[in-house]
């Protein structure tokens, strides 16, 4: 919302203006934000966000003339507000005015129906993404000749070419939410749904889960990042590589405590023995942003409590708490986990 | 507000003074009980203040829970409670407040309004509701004790599957919600029955359709949707528990189900729900604005249309709850339109409310405010409600804290509002003193700005990106200033709910021929003069405001002028009238205070409640009692024409006992056949939708379909037990009364046993054919139909061995019969539903081209 740049106009107006625009500012600047519908980073979520901007200008507009009329009905000398009293506020009020007005909403609302979440604008890059309690499967099938590879708790997206995300659940219902890109879409067991929308706005965003899905449903989001289209390619050639070999003996060490732990049951790193499904795939997992399915931010650290502490940090998740290992071998652990970026 | 001219030169139907005695029998037949024994009475009036106060009980409690979830809120990364304690809060306080207080209260004023709005002694089922009442009461608190051991449900309200399925959810916690709610349903369609026959058979004299208060028209068309959207909850309850328990895979995707069938089920009757609560608080509205504003309604018939356009449409609007499930575009613009178009008649309510105002003198008192605040809060509510109708804009607003912000504002506003207002304005009927207007104003202008505080933050918190049912919220995102503005909110509700507690503490006491009385000067007749027998008699009414254009009518009512001014039976008696126009048909003996049905519903209450902690045993044993309580209390129902035709008053000479039609009885059985019809309509379209998602595998491959000979064996035999009935019928009538033919309890035997053969063949034959259940959703389907209508076989044949042991005990004859009608509609209703389902489950597969 660019209210900050007015026009030349008359001082006074523009006295008010000002103070009207300072008091509001506090309150847009804080519509904005990594996770917030209100700003839209791609043309559907614009439609959307422009949507939500009529409506609420609309109802605000109506939610007035109707206390208006319930204020002057109280109020007004009774030989005034007598024409108020009849059978005929009644027709106009409650029955043609709600059928012209909401005629035109509906009619703008079915008309954005059909032009948002709409397939256009080229080969959409697919991206299938499964909810799972609670974090996110991510799986970028192979582009042209760029090659598949899966992901977690993460997704990217180039600049320019829109984007369809296909989205299904092993579990319970889940829901898909990146509000500064577009609508939600439930994850449901069985049924494959899909949700496009393209993104021009680069940066970092937030995607959380909108659908009960159990005990830490709070705690279910994702990172998203949008790139420029070069910049992504070289994040999906990087992401596609095996993981590289640790080369420091501590986090061979790493390793080593990672087979011996068992880890590769649940988690796949691409490029050794480690093939689990369970859990998320961790070929990369140092180059995410956040770990914990958005929960902490990635580094040594918060990996180490993460791993020792599972259960207590986030309590229900599938991922037991392996609190017997030392802080040492704990360290090691992360920092081979690290050192896959 | 003018007086009639004409009002003196009226012929009476009784004369005055009234013969001693007269009014001393009349309060002895209708005293209440003294002692421990007082929850034997079944009096509308104290039965309806005891719903009121437990229904307001359980607003307390769900309100609490969302203290402690509004102070968990209050700042980000909070550690006060952690998930599983915070998942059972808001599942518990969406529960509680949606099952325990809103449907419930509603329906405890009508308990308590109804009869005296429309000047009857009580509801035609005094026992019926004081069993609703009992087993909501015990049954409620079990439930909500639940939270103490902490097995409450913790899966949300609408217990979305597979989350709610065994898989997900093994412990209790589910079983609690499925059975516990499952079980305060029935009692809520106990009470719509009730309602129904209440509003269309116990009228004032002349109360014809277009004198019916609105607030009667309200109750009706509320009623009417219990009947019609309930069924659908109920069925999804069992689905799922049979899911739960038997792993019946009706909602599990690998086997054929899909966990959007519930969904369906759910909303069509979850979305109806809203409108049910918010109708009857509509009808207090618009009582209580004419009496404030001192002027009629204006539009009545727009308003009622308004009523009945509201009940039709909101039932087909059930999926813009499910704008996200990635239904198809056509679907989504379709539910859009009917969304937007149930605007439209709350357009027209709130317009001729303000139309009233407007043409009246509106007094500030504390009902008027509480009325200001509604429209201001509903208006809101409702303009919100037109934008989440949009779906691209749900898109974005579902499952957030829009969504929150909406439906407090439509709920609050739409029903809480109207309830307080109705606390306010109703007091002095049913207390010694009115409620203090000092304490009110501020009751009111704490949970006004309270609700504004609280909720209207929520609007943005929503849209920027903060989702419903989260326990915990990570800092920096914008949500933090916004959610402590929000907690502070709730506790100026509490505030002013507390304050509210304190008037009623300090000035509510139960009365009724003492009570405070018309104080607002109102114009319908539960103003009326009033004590346990409600009015003294029955008075005729030519208008909908009658005691504005006859000022003169409470002496009159009170000195006995009208009708039935006394109990020329000897006991409870009620008017009963014609549904249009309000004429007297009969005098309808009702029962007094009795146990039959306190015990019945103990327990009923702990059959349930037993069943859901897996005390397998000692449940069967409470139904097993439960239902022999059952019979107890109906056993002394019928009583047939006991005296000769009694006089009412003004040459008006009515029986005391008619069959058919025009009896009470029979409108309930008819609405009961509503309501099973729902269920089985509903439990076929779980049928053709599991058909619907299964394309080329229904059944699916490797199926064996049984011979068609059984389903035709099957159906000859529950066509043979019908005509056996309708032949016992045919005896019946044409006999002496004091000679009933053994022809009727032969026929009546014979047909038990062919029922009962009829549905076991439909079972077996679906057993020899090696069809599991548990394999696939086709299974469950079939056998969930063949299940269904074995418990209605089951209930049928116990109602022919009733009405056997009738005929035994010289209770059925010729005249005495109501009992044989109310069997034999119910028999030819399963004839025609076991028929149905014998063609959809051996027929339909066929059809496809399977077997």
């Amino acid at each position: 919302m660019d209210l900050g740049s007015t026009p030349d106009r008359p001082a006074g107006w523009r006295r008010r203006a000002a103070a009207a625009v300072a008091l509001a500012l506090p309150l847009l600047g804080g519509c904005r934000g990594v996770q917030s519908a209100l700003d839209a980073a791609g043309s559907d979520a614009r439609t959307l966000e422009r949507l939500s901007w009529v409506l609420f200008g609309g109802g605000t507009a109506i939610f007035l003339l109707v206390t208006m009329l319930l204020l002057y009905a109280l109020f007004a000398p009774p030989e005034r507000r007598h024409w108020l009293g009849t059978r005929r506020t009644i027709v106009v009020g409650g029955l043609v005015f709600p059928i012209v007005t909401l005629t035109a909403i509906l009619t703008y609302g079915l008309v954005l129906l059909r032009v948002t979440n709409a397939a256009g604008g080229g080969a959409p890059l697919r991206i299938e993404v499964v909810g799972e309690q609670y974090w996110w499967r991510v799986h970028y099938p192979a582009d042209g000749d760029a090659p598949a590879f899966t992901t977690a708790n993460e997704i990217q997206v180039p600049l320019g070419r829109p984007v369809e995300v296909a989205v299904t659940s092993t579990d319970v219902i889940h829901s898909f939410w990146i509000p500064n890109f577009a609508g939600k879409i439930d994850m449901i067991p069985g049924r494959v749904n899909a949700l496009r929308f393209d993104v021009d706005r680069a940066g970092i965003y937030r995607g959380q889960c909108a659908e009960f899905c159990g005990d830490q449903h709070a705690l279910m989001a994702f990172d998203v990042v949008a790139l420029e289209p070069a910049a992504f390619a070289a994040w999906r050639s990087a992401q596609a590589r095996p993981a590289a070999a640790p080369g420091v003996p501590l986090l061979e060490q790493g390793r080593l405590l990672f087979a011996r732990g068992g880890c590769g049951n649940c988690h796949a790193v691409r490029g050794t023995e480690f093939s689990g499904q369970l859990g998320p795939d961790l070929t990369h997992v140092g180059s995410r942003r956040s770990i914990g399915a958005g929960m902490f931010p990635n580094n040594a650290g918060t990996l180490a409590g993460w791993i020792a502490d599972t259960q207590h940090l986030k309590g229900g998740a599938r991922m037991p708490s392996y609190g017997s290992l030392s802080g040492e071998e704990l360290r090691a652990i992360a920092g081979y986990l690290e050192s896959l970026k | 507000m003018k007086a009639s001219p004409t009002s003196e030169n009226i012929d009476y139907p009784n004369a005055v003074p009234r013969p001693p005695g007269e009014l001393e029998e009349l309060k002895r037949i209708w005293a209440s009980p003294k002692g421990f024994a007082i929850v034997t009475d079944v009096n509308n009036t104290n039965v309806g203040l005891w719903y009121v106060g437990t229904a307001l009980l359980f607003f307390i409690l769900a309100g609490i829970l969302a203290l402690i979830m509004r102070t968990q809120l209050a700042l980000p990364e909070s550690n006060l409670v952690g998930h599983d304690f915070y998942n059972q809060l808001f599942t518990m306080h969406g529960t509680v407040m949606m099952f325990l207080f809103a449907v419930p209260a509603v329906e405890a004023a009508s308990v308590y309004l109804l009869p005296n709005m429309q000047a009857a002694r009580d509801l035609p089922f005094p026992r019926l509701s004081a069993y609703a009442f009992w087993a909501y009461f015990i049954g409620g608190l079990v439930f909500f004790g639940s939270l103490f051991w902490g097995v409450a449900p913790n899966t949300g309200w609408y217990m979305y599957p597979p989350l709610t399925s065994y898989q997900y959810s093994p412990g209790d916690n589910a079983d609690w919600w499925l059975l516990g709610i499952g079980f305060i349903e029935i009692s809520a369609i106990a009470g719509a029955i009730e309602i129904i026959v209440g509003v269309m058979k116990t009228r004032a004299v002349g109360m014809s359709l277009d004198r019916l208060p609105v607030y009667s028209w309200a109750m009706l068309v509320f009623a009417i949707m219990i009947v019609v959207g309930f069924p659908a909850i109920i069925l999804g309850t069992v689905l799922l528990e049979l899911e739960r328990a038997f792993h019946w895979p009706f909602f599990i995707a690998e086997k054929g189900g899909d966990p959007l069938l519930w969904q369906h089920l759910f909303w069509f009757f979850g979305h109806p729900e809203v409108y049910i609560i918010f109708l009857p608080a509509t009808g207090m509205v618009s009582m209580i604005v004419p009496t404030v504003a001192r002027t009629p309604l204006v539009g009545y018939r727009l308003v009622v249309l308004a009523l009945i356009a509201t009940g039709f449409l909101s039932f087909g609007l059930w999926v813009h709850h499910m704008f996200t499930t990635g239904l198809p575009k056509i679907s989504l613009s379709f539910f859009s339109a009917a969304s937007t178009a149930v605007a439209v008649p709350s357009g027209i309510q709130v317009f001729a409310w303000i139309a009233t105002i407007a043409a009246g003198r509106v007094k500030l008192t504390t009902p008027a405010l509480f009325i200001i605040g509604f429209l201001f809060i509903f208006t809101a509510g409702g303009l919100t409600g037109v934008m989440v109708a949009v779906a691209p804009f749900d898109w974005q607003a579902h499952d957030t804290y829009f969504i929150v912000a909406h439906l407090h504002y439509v709920l609050i506003g739409g029903m809480v509002f109207p309830l307080f207002a109705a606390f306010y304005y109703w007091a002095p009927v049913a207390s010694k003193c009115r409620l203090s207007e000092r304490v009110g104003r501020w009751v009111f202008g704490l949970m006004f700005a309270g609700v504004n505080v609280t909720f209207f933050p929520m609007h943005v918190t929503g849209l920027i990106g903060m989702p419903r049912r989260v326990y915990t919220y990570p800092q920096g995102l914008g949500w933090d200033a916004l959610n402590l503005v929000s907690t502070a909110g709730a506790f100026m509700i509490a505030a002013g709910v507390g304050l509210f507690l304190f008037d009623l503490a300090r000035n509510f006491r139960m009365a009724s021929e003492d009570n405070a009385g018309n104080v607002w000067g109102a114009g319908t007749l539960e103003w009326l003069p009033n004590g346990d027998y409600a009015t003294r008699s029955i008075p005729t009414v030519t208008s909908r405001d009658p005691l504005w254009d006859r000022p003169g009518l409470s002496d009159e009512v009170e000195a006995g002028r009208w009708y039935l001014p006394g109990a020329p039976t000897g006991g409870r008696e009620a008017l009963v009238t014609s549904p249009i126009d309000g004429r007297p048909q009969y005098v309808l003996q009702i029962p007094g205070p009795g146990w039959a049905h306190v015990l019945a519903a103990v327990f009923t209450a702990a059959f349930f409640l037993l069943l859901t902690v897996k005390l397998v045993m000692p449940s069967v044993v409470c139904a097993v009692i439960a239902f022999a309580c059952v019979i107890w209390w109906l056993w002394e129902t019928d009583p047939g024409p006991t005296r000769p035709p009694v006089d009412i008053g003004g040459g008006i000479v009515l029986p005391v006992y008619v069959t058919g039609p025009m009896n009470h009885s029979w409108w309930a059985m008819i609405v009961l056949m509503v309501v099973s019809g729902m269920t089985f309509a509903c439990l076929l379209f779980s049928y053709f939708f599991l058909w619907l998602v299964n394309p080329g595998a229904w059944p699916p491959p490797g199926t064996t379909l049984p011979s068609p000979l059984w389903p035709l064996l099957a159906g000859a035999l529950y066509l043979a037990g019908s005509g056996l009935v309708a032949y016992a019928s045919g005896r019946l009538r044409g006999e002496d009364r004091r000679r009933p033919p053994r022809a009727v309890p032969a026929c009546l035997g014979l047909a038990v046993a062919l029922i009962l053969a009829a549905s076991t063949a439909d079972i077996m034959a679906q057993l020899r054919s090696g069809l599991s259940p548990e394999a696939h959703a086709y299974g469950a389907a079939v056998y969930a139909i063949a299940s269904l209508q074995a418990f209605f076989v089951a209930t049928v044949a116990v109602m022919g061995l009733y009405t056997i042991a009738r005929w035994w005990a010289g209770k059925l004859d010729s005249v005495r019969r109501s009992t044989f009608d109310n069997t034999m509609l119910f028999w030819h209703y399963a004839t025609a539903q076991g028929l149905t389902g014998l063609i959809v489950s051996y027929g339909f597969p066929r059809a496809l081209g399977a077997g």
